[in-house]
């Protein structure tokens, strides 16, 4: 024994547990050096002859090269959408589109790996998030429009539903991918054609999301793909060959679309910004509303337009909750986003990281009391901490405004009637989180919060059979479930219910 | 019999804010927790590290009714040194045996570092008379048991009897002294997740220096959902305490793989300071064996065959 114990001493065990790195690899993916554009079922070299470098935000390292779309693009793509609509696609059996759509879904599947790789280095979100959110999301919501596809006249009884013909869809960076699935599965099953633009700085999975249709043998022309930056988005949404234009966005974007579109008769869906009340009531189980709170803001780095950026906490166990929030961010491990142990990854750009900054500066300077957790941010990339907000007034600009990054802003109340109203005094109105042990209590809030999307007892979960979006200025229009169909489709020629 | 105390007139309630109000525990988020943190990719120097102090945080059980004297000799032997040929490997903390077993470990583990933890309180029931029970436990500690391993009365409490279970803890941890008593839940029996927090506050209150998952002997013993709420509430009971009271999931814990996932949400609740065998242990019979295959192979890049280790 004696000897036992002095080879134990002679190798003294260390006293921290460090996790080694575990980063999953990145050889998955190969990238091409330069990407077109997705014209007509293949890539064409842009008319605008220009090119603008996409990179990895965490260590701003060129990842590839892709194409500015000018009107010229804009307008073969939207020709190609029109001919394929005009020829084939929509005169198609509804069950056979449904086949295309399972195939993506089933490519999707067998590719996660790859198109979760892909998806972190672009966008500089951690990898577990995804691997396990994104491209399950992603798969699932073409599997589920395209068991609708054949089904239409079921959905829509005595309505005669039919598809509207070239949509154009408009993306955020913050999902590319899975905003990509929420644009097209929807527009595809009911029919539609489709030019999709990509977000400036996260275009790569939506590239090799063109390898996917090629795959799949979709019909050319059915899907077309234009990057570019926001005056591509702005060529397309001033197109008169397309339809409907769908946009995922800033407010301020999407007011300009839609003075855009006011009197063409161009149908419209916006989701916009939000900033999310996520209520916790003294009877909440606190440590589940503890992880419900951190997914809900710092989930994607905050990227989501509808993080839960307000929390309002009963006063009476206002103490308790701030000093387990506090203890819970020590615990969050930020960094490498392709690492499988990440759970706050980089911001996605330069601008995105400068604007954030700026809003945490004016939160200082209006008094608010900050907090970030002792945490190594790389010197390269863009970085944000995880940061809270305590004594926070109402009438702050961290309470009022979006600030799209892990910042949470914490409020209290006193009673239900309170929570209401302040979480209603917002210009947004995209989604909101209850936390109780009491289910009537749930309900009660429900139906009295102004809000598209309401979660009991958790936050940020999503289902492609559940609709989603806004009211006020976070939007209008729904994705997912049979009232994402709606703005696809014409019904007895009249317009269908939002934004016609 | 001990009578749950009426309310004395001009009972207060607290007027501070107390975190280890009972509050309440909610299934869904509690699972998703404990599925997530599963899911940390342990590797190379950080998973070696873990896995020795997987083995020094063991108790190497046997409870069996076919318990004899050799089995429980060669256990202990095993637990002393449990890989003759890397003595870089640790002993485990603990060997758990019947009380009427612990003499014959006791004496098998004099002068090395592994304990003798006895069960006793009409282990695994825990339904015969109090006075039988805190008997059983003086004398086990005669016996030479440095740990005495409890059972909750779970019928007492799941008909609400909650200062029944609260006194016997009392009685059992007084006839204990400066032994560390572990309550055992029992878990599987409790139902829910509510009740298990109730259940571990009320065995931290009473007096446990640990808390423990199960005690081996049904189907749904230790899982990592279950093991995070008793952690939570040993969080809140330091944070409004400072008193630190030690974990132990015990059942079902079979590959090393499991006891590193264990560790990491240990790690990630409590912090490093529970990292010790003094505030946290794994039971197991049949665990050993895994994390040891695995030390090797992370040790020479080569898994063995389990004819390599020695069976007890």
């Amino acid at each position: 024994m004696t000897e036992l114990e002095k080879k134990r001493s002679a190798a003294p065990v260390p006293s921290e547990w460090t996790y080694a790195p575990a980063p999953e690899a990145r050889d998955i993916v190969s990238l091409e050096e330069r990407y077109g554009l997705f014209v007509g079922g293949e890539f064409v070299e842009p008319r605008s002859g220009e090119y603008f470098p996409t990179i990895d935000p965490s260590n701003e390292e060129p990842l590839a090269e892709v194409a500015q779309a000018g009107p010229e693009d804009v307008s073969a793509a939207v020709a190609s959408a029109r001919e394929a609509f005009e020829n084939g696609w929509s005169g198609l059996a509804p069950a056979e589109r449904a086949k295309y759509l399972f195939r993506i879904a089933r490519i999707l599947q067998e590719r996660s790996r790859e198109f979760a790789v892909l998806e972190s280095l672009n966008g500089g979100k951690p990898i577990r998030e995804s691997r396990d959110v994104d491209l399950p999301l992603a798969a699932a919501h073409f599997f589920y429009y395209a068991g609708w596809a054949d089904k239409l006249e079921y959905a829509f009884p005595n309505r005669r539903p039919r598809p509207l013909g070239v949509a154009g869809q408009i993306i955020p960076w913050n999902f590319p991918l899975l905003m990509l699935a929420w644009k097209i599965a929807p527009a595809l099953a009911a029919g539609n054609t489709v030019v999709l633009k990509p977000a400036e700085t996260t275009p790569l999975s939506a590239l090799l999301f063109c390898d996917v249709l090629r795959q799949a043998e979709l019909p050319h022309g059915v899907v077309n793909l234009v990057t570019g930056d926001g005056r591509t988005g702005a060529e397309l949404v001033k197109h008169e060959g397309v339809d409907k234009i769908a946009f995922t966005g800033s407010t301020e974007v999407g007011k300009a679309i839609q003075r855009e579109l006011a009197g063409t008769g161009r149908r419209l869906t916006l989701e916009l910004g939000g900033k999310a009340a996520n209520i916790v009531f003294d009877d909440a189980p606190l440590d589940q509303a503890i992880e419900g709170i951190v997914n809900g803001i710092y989930f994607n780095q905050g990227h989501v337009c509808c993080a839960g950026s307000r929390l309002f906490v009963q006063e009476s166990i206002y103490e308790p909750v701030v000093s387990k929030l506090k203890r819970r961010l020590q615990t969050l491990r930020v960094g490498d986003p392709l690492d499988k142990n990440t759970d706050v990854g980089a911001i996605n750009s330069k601008q995105q990281l400068t604007k954030i900054e700026e809003l945490v500066a004016a939160g200082e300077a209006e008094g608010a009391e900050i907090y970030q957790p002792p945490c190594r941010l790389p010197e390269r990339g863009y970085w944000f901490a995880p940061t809270v907000f305590t004594n926070v007034a109402q009438s702050y600009r961290i309470a009022q405004e979006e600030i799209f990054g892990p910042v949470l802003s914490v409020l209290t109340f006193r009673t239900p009637d309170e929570a209401v109203e302040k979480a209603n005094n917002t210009p947004y109105g995209l989604s909101a989180g209850v936390w109780t042990d009491k289910g009537s209590r749930i309900l009660a809030m429900a139906s009295r919060l102004r809000a598209g999307v309401i979660w009991a007892n958790t936050f940020n979960r999503f289902d492609p059979s559940s609709p989603f979006g806004g009211y006020k200025e976070s939007g209008f229009g729904r994705e997912g479930g049979l009232h994402g169909l709606e703005p696809y489709l014409d019904f007895d020629g009249k317009a269908d219910s939002f934004g016609g | 019999m001990a009578k749950a105390p009426a309310l004395p007139v001009g009972f207060e309630l607290p007027l501070e804010p107390r975190i280890p109000r009972i509050g309440s525990v909610d299934q869904v988020g509690l699972e998703e927790r404990s599925a997530t943190l599963a899911k940390r990719s342990i590797k190379r120097e950080a998973k070696v590290w873990a896995l020795d102090l997987a083995v020094r945080m063991m108790d190497l059980t046997t409870l069996e009714g076919s318990d004899t004297p050799g089995k429980v000799a060669a256990l202990a032997s095993k637990g002393i040194r449990p890989d003759p040929a890397d003595a870089s490997v640790p002993s485990v903390a603990a060997i758990c045996v019947y009380p009427n077993l612990v003499a014959t470990a006791a004496e098998r583990v004099r002068g090395t570092s592994v304990k003798v933890a006895s069960v006793a309180t009409a282990f695994p029931s825990g339904q015969t008379p109090l006075a039988l029970k805190v008997a059983e436990v003086h004398e086990a500690i005669e016996l030479g048991a440095d740990e005495i391993d409890m059972v909750i009365d779970r019928g007492a409490f799941l008909a609400g009897r909650y200062a029944k279970v609260y006194d016997e803890v009392v009685r059992v941890k007084e006839a204990c002294g400066d032994v560390h008593l572990k309550v055992i839940l029992e878990t599987g029996e409790l139902g829910t997740y509510d009740n298990v927090r109730r259940a571990s506050l009320l065995a931290m209150a009473a007096g446990a220096d640990f808390i423990k998952t199960s005690t081996g002997k049904l189907p749904s013993a230790a899982t990592l959902p279950v093991t995070l709420v008793m952690l939570e509430a040993i969080r809140d009971v330091y944070e409004e305490t400072g008193r630190m009271v030690g974990m132990k999931p015990a059942g079902g814990i079979r590959t090393a793989k499991q006891a590193v996932q264990y560790l990491v949400q240990l790690h990630e609740t409590l912090g490093p300071e529970w990292l010790t065998p003094d505030l946290y242990r794994l039971g197991a019979s049949s665990l050993l064996n895994d994390v040891l295959m695995q030390l090797r192979k992370e040790k020479t890049g080569r898994y063995q065959s389990p004819d390599y280790f020695t069976v007890d």
